[in-house]
């Protein structure tokens, strides 16, 4: 059961070749017999999971059910869950019980899926190899001496390892795309304001976007159609209808334009993941896509720019957790400033401190001009770079990240090394466009991921892109060896 | 040395919205503790803001009041500091943008001149909650019940000279929220709050003194009170050799002085930033427009109206439209009365006024209706009572004893304007006071008023005032 994909799931429980509880006592059993090895999830839902899966059943049983009702799916434990521990990967919340549900996390129950648990993240989001979480590292299942890449790495792991189907993630800088890459599974991170924030806890609130990690584009399109949509608690969503996803999926990709960044094949790029790449760029030829050479000249400052903007607002974002009213509080305190230099010195890691005081820095007075205002200069700049490329073509292809998986510990201790491991997916965040990675082949055992672009609202196109090559690759499919 | 003082004001007007400026829970003073604190007030992760969209019309229609630009774009900014009652470690706030700019207020001087202050600009937050710090034996105690509650920051130009005229700025800024109904006015409660700049400088010298910034000024009385000793205090620096420093100072009304606060080299870097969870609010002309058509007349084009429509002084036009309530209070009893529009100013202006203010009564909650008083100044007019009986005719109305007309018959109080009858009494008084009556026929005219007097008394004030003076008149020159 645990090799099929959502889709197949989907039309399992409607012709009732087994039931939610099934299925649900399937993918925890798994959880239950891999997750030490990985460490992918933070908090296992099993009692509650069931508990959901009946009622699917029950639905189903009502002639109730969607195409979703009943499949087990795992949130990133950034998305609030009412009742349940929502950690964020962090000491700071470690006893942090969510009063209430995230709008993806209730949009998804509606639609019926089974919560298996949280998964596992880098702490606030901060990261790119799942390091920097509070309960430890999550490992790559292709390799477990390799990171699954991060933030969202826990979910990437756990749905490459399949014990889970499906999960949520989120993408502030390339944190749904590039542990899909790492993990060889398929991650979508939408348009800015096409997923709700609400209840999602804000690392970079003009960054943050919430997205579907799954094996294919299919089921991709399956669970962003469920949870896209206007939210009227979430000012900067967009009011907007959401398209079929799964209707635009076999559209044909005949005379499809494609663009290729010049920036994005350039020094940097590792030699064999360059050649996956172009493997996939051959196939999507013979797919009937034409490709042209474009250039987006600003590419080189998006790290600054967003280790500027990112920061800026993360030390604002972070400010609440002081340990007056939730979260982490030190014992003791003789003071105010005690409580709060010592809860906070205490609740948060070291990546989440640097980047407090980077962005505590950038927005200080006299420098708001030279570093945040500049960062936003830069934005502009490279959402004009986007603008034109897309005068001219439809999508934007190239690598999601220079390398396959690096080993743990291997970055750790080198934040620039690391933060350049997002230089292909930061860009897309600062201009708040949809991007999605799908897997195209190996380096070793090690999976290396495609990154696509779309124009604004163009998650459709992107799913369909993405779809018609897994129609005709096999990369998707594969399982690592150890989870078989 | 001549000094002269600049002053500047930044008011805090609460805004009077039923629900808080980013959240769904409500607003009302004296709830218990955090019960009116949602997910969004408490700053619990992954909340976000959403505008009040109430707040801004009524932001729109204090700037439309005052002649301001009304900016069709605003930003909505996070002002960062850590305390505890400020849950999410900023307040949202408008800093480069704000929601109003470039207005002016028209001042009423003492002298009877006026004065125009500009104001600089208004713009929209959310108010903190508050901590307690007594009964919680070393601890303190976070109530984030006011927490999110909108205020609309109405900044003034350095243009007072006076602490006098600080508070005539005070006092018409608090009439006109009230008056467009933004407000409550409540200063007790906090809902209309004063933070005042005060610099002194030689007079002639272009440069402004340092300033010093005095908190939290919830009356008028210590407004004033707290400017003029800020005046002393910084001139007797200055020509005690000392230098004014920039700080913040506490108004402690108990003592009457200001206190220092912290200075500048305190003072937070409150690292500003447009607030991304919020949108630059974008106002189109339909929601401008709509603001204006709620506007209601507002105080100083009602005065006018008083003084050409109903013939009345500027100083009765003033105090009538002090108040929008007062105002339609008066104009509803001319309209009852059909006419006489002085008679009916002297009466909402005096005993009214002057029961309400003895009973603390609003005029929503007063005992006597428009049709009341316009029942009681009927008989006025028509003389069945005097002038001074209809005092006790209110009392009762006040009181409750029903209609005028009822209260005069159960009390015998018509006027008696039965020349016989009155005739009747003045013989009386006449026959009982011989010596009086000798002396005022031998030219002591004063006299006449003690017949006045008794022969009212023998009538139990009854007596039509205007015919005792002429009957009396005869009689005595016998």
């Amino acid at each position: 059961m645990h090799e099929k994909t959502i889709a197949q799931l989907s039309a399992g429980l409607a012709v009732g070749h087994f039931s939610s509880e099934e299925l649900t006592c399937a993918f925890l059993d798994r959880i239950a017999r891999f997750n030490s090895s990985l460490n992918a999830f933070i908090t296992i839902t099993a009692e509650s999971a069931l508990t959901q899966a009946r009622a699917a059943d029950e639905r189903r049983r009502r002639g109730e059910a969607g195409p979703l009702t009943g499949v087990p799916i795992a949130h990133k434990d950034i998305f609030c869950t009412d009742g349940v521990r929502t950690s964020c990967g962090s000491r700071m919340l470690d006893r942090f019980i969510a009063p209430y549900n995230a709008t993806v996390v209730e949009k998804l129950n509606a639609a019926g899926t089974v919560m298996l648990g949280k998964t596992n993240m880098d702490e606030f989001a901060m990261g790119s190899s799942n390091e920097t979480s509070f309960y430890g590292p999550v490992r790559n299942p292709w390799d477990l001496e390799a990171v699954p890449g991060g933030s969202s790495g826990g979910s990437a792991a756990a749905v490459a390892a399949r014990l889970t189907p499906g999960a949520t993630g989120t993408d502030t800088g390339g944190s749904i795309r590039q542990p899909a890459a790492l993990c060889g599974i398929t991650g979508i991170k939408p348009t800015y304001g096409r997923v709700s924030r609400w209840g999602m806890i804000a690392y970079a609130s003009s960054l943050d976007q919430g997205g579907p990690m799954a094996r294919t584009a299919e089921d991709c399109a399956l669970l962003l159609g469920a949870m896209a949509g206007f939210d009227p608690r979430d000012s900067t969503s967009v009011d907007r209808p959401v398209p079929d996803y799964i209707a635009h999926l076999d559209q044909p990709l005949d005379g499809l334009k494609v663009g290729l960044p010049k920036e994005y094949f350039g020094e940097g790029l590792d030699r064999a993941v360059a050649q996956a790449v172009e493997a996939a760029i051959a196939e999507y030829r013979q797919l009937g896509a034409e490709m042209v050479e474009i250039s987006l000249p600003n590419s080189h400052l998006a790290i600054p720019a967003y280790y500027v903007v990112a920061p800026a607002e993360c030390s604002s974002n972070l400010a609440r957790f002081d340990g007056v009213r939730y979260g982490h509080r030190c014992e003791d305190p003789k003071d105010l400033l005690d409580l709060y230099t010592r809860s906070r010195g205490e609740g948060f890691g070291a990546e989440v401190k640097r980047r407090i005081l980077v962005g505590t820095f950038a927005l200080s007075a006299g420098y708001y001009d030279a570093y945040y205002l500049k960062a936003q200069q830069i934005r502009r700049l490279i959402s004009e770079d986007f603008r034109r490329a897309f005068a001219q073509v439809d999508v934007i292809m190239g690598p999601t990240s220079p390398t396959v998986a690096f080993n743990l510990g291997e970055k750790a201790d080198d934040p620039i090394t690391m933060y350049l491991s997002d230089i292909y997916t930061i860009a897309v965040n600062l201009a708040g466009l949809p991007s999605l990675s799908l897997p195209v082949g190996f380096v070793g055992q090690r999976p290396v991921g495609l990154q696509l672009i779309g124009d604004y609202f163009a998650e459709d196109r992107l799913l369909n892109i993405a779809h018609r090559y897994q129609q005709v690759s096999d990369w998707h499919q594969r399982t690592p060896a150890a989870f078989a | 040395m001549e000094w002269e003082t600049v002053i500047g004001l930044e008011i805090h007007a609460q805004l009077a919205t039923k629900s808080k400026i980013f959240s769904g829970a409500a607003i009302a003073y004296g709830a218990e503790p955090n019960t009116q604190a949602c997910a969004i007030d408490l700053g619990m992760p992954g909340v976000l803001p959403v505008l009040n969209r109430e707040a801004a019309r009524m932001a729109v229609m204090l700037g439309l009041s005052i002649g301001a630009e009304i900016a069709r774009r605003s930003v909505f900014a996070r002002k960062n500091y850590f305390y505890p009652d400020l849950p999410k470690g900023y307040q949202i706030s408008q800093y480069e943008l704000p929601i109003v700019q470039k207005g002016q207020l028209t001042i009423d001087l003492e002298d009877g001149t006026r004065k125009v202050i500009g104001v600089t600009r208004a713009h929209l937050e959310e108010d903190a909650g508050k901590s307690l710090h007594e009964d919680f034996h070393g601890q303190s105690g976070i109530d984030l019940n006011r927490a999110g509650t909108p205020l609309l920051e109405i900044v003034s130009e350095p243009e007072m000279r006076s602490a006098k005229e600080a508070v005539a700025y005070m006092k018409k800024l608090h009439q006109m929220v009230v008056y467009l109904g933004i407000c409550d006015g409540n200063m007790q409660e906090g809902s209309f709050r004063c933070d005042a700049n005060v610099s002194v400088r030689r007079k002639g010298d272009p440069q402004f003194g340092t300033r010093a910034e005095i908190k939290n000024l919830n009356s008028f009385r210590f407004v004033e009170r707290a400017i003029e000793f800020e005046i002393e205090r910084q001139i007797d620096r200055i020509e005690s050799g000392g230098k004014v420093v920039q700080e913040t100072r506490l108004y402690d009304p108990d003592k009457g002085e200001t206190r220092s606060m912290r200075s500048k080299e305190e003072a937070n870097d409150y690292r500003y930033f447009p607030d991304p969870d919020l949108l630059p609010l974008v106002l189109d002309e339909d929601f401008i427009n709509a603001a204006r058509a709620d506007l209601p007349e507002l105080p100083d084009i009602k005065k006018q109206r008083f003084m050409t429509q109903y013939g009345l002084s500027a100083y009765d036009a003033g105090v009538l439209t002090a108040s929008r309530e007062l105002g339609d209070y008066y104009e509803a009893v001319v309209a009852a009365l059909g006419g006489e529009p002085k008679l009916c100013a002297n009466w909402v202006t005096g005993d009214f006024a002057a029961f309400l203010n003895k009973d603390n009564r609003d005029i929503a909650d007063s005992p006597v209706s428009t049709a009341q008083l316009a029942g009681l100044l009927r008989r006025i007019q028509d003389r069945t009572i005097s002038g001074k009986i209809a005092k006790d005719v209110f009392e009762a109305l006040w009181a409750g004893e029903g209609d005028a007309d009822a209260i005069i018959e159960k009390h015998g109080l018509r006027q008696i304007t039965d020349t016989s009858a009155i005739e009747k009494v003045i013989d009386e008084v006449i026959a009982a006071n011989p010596d009086q009556l000798a002396q005022y026929r031998a030219g002591k005219d004063k006299l006449f008023a003690f017949f006045v007097g008794q022969v009212m008394k023998v009538s139990k004030g009854k007596a039509n005032p205007q015919q005792v003076n002429d009957l009396l008149m005869e009689k005595l020159k016998d």
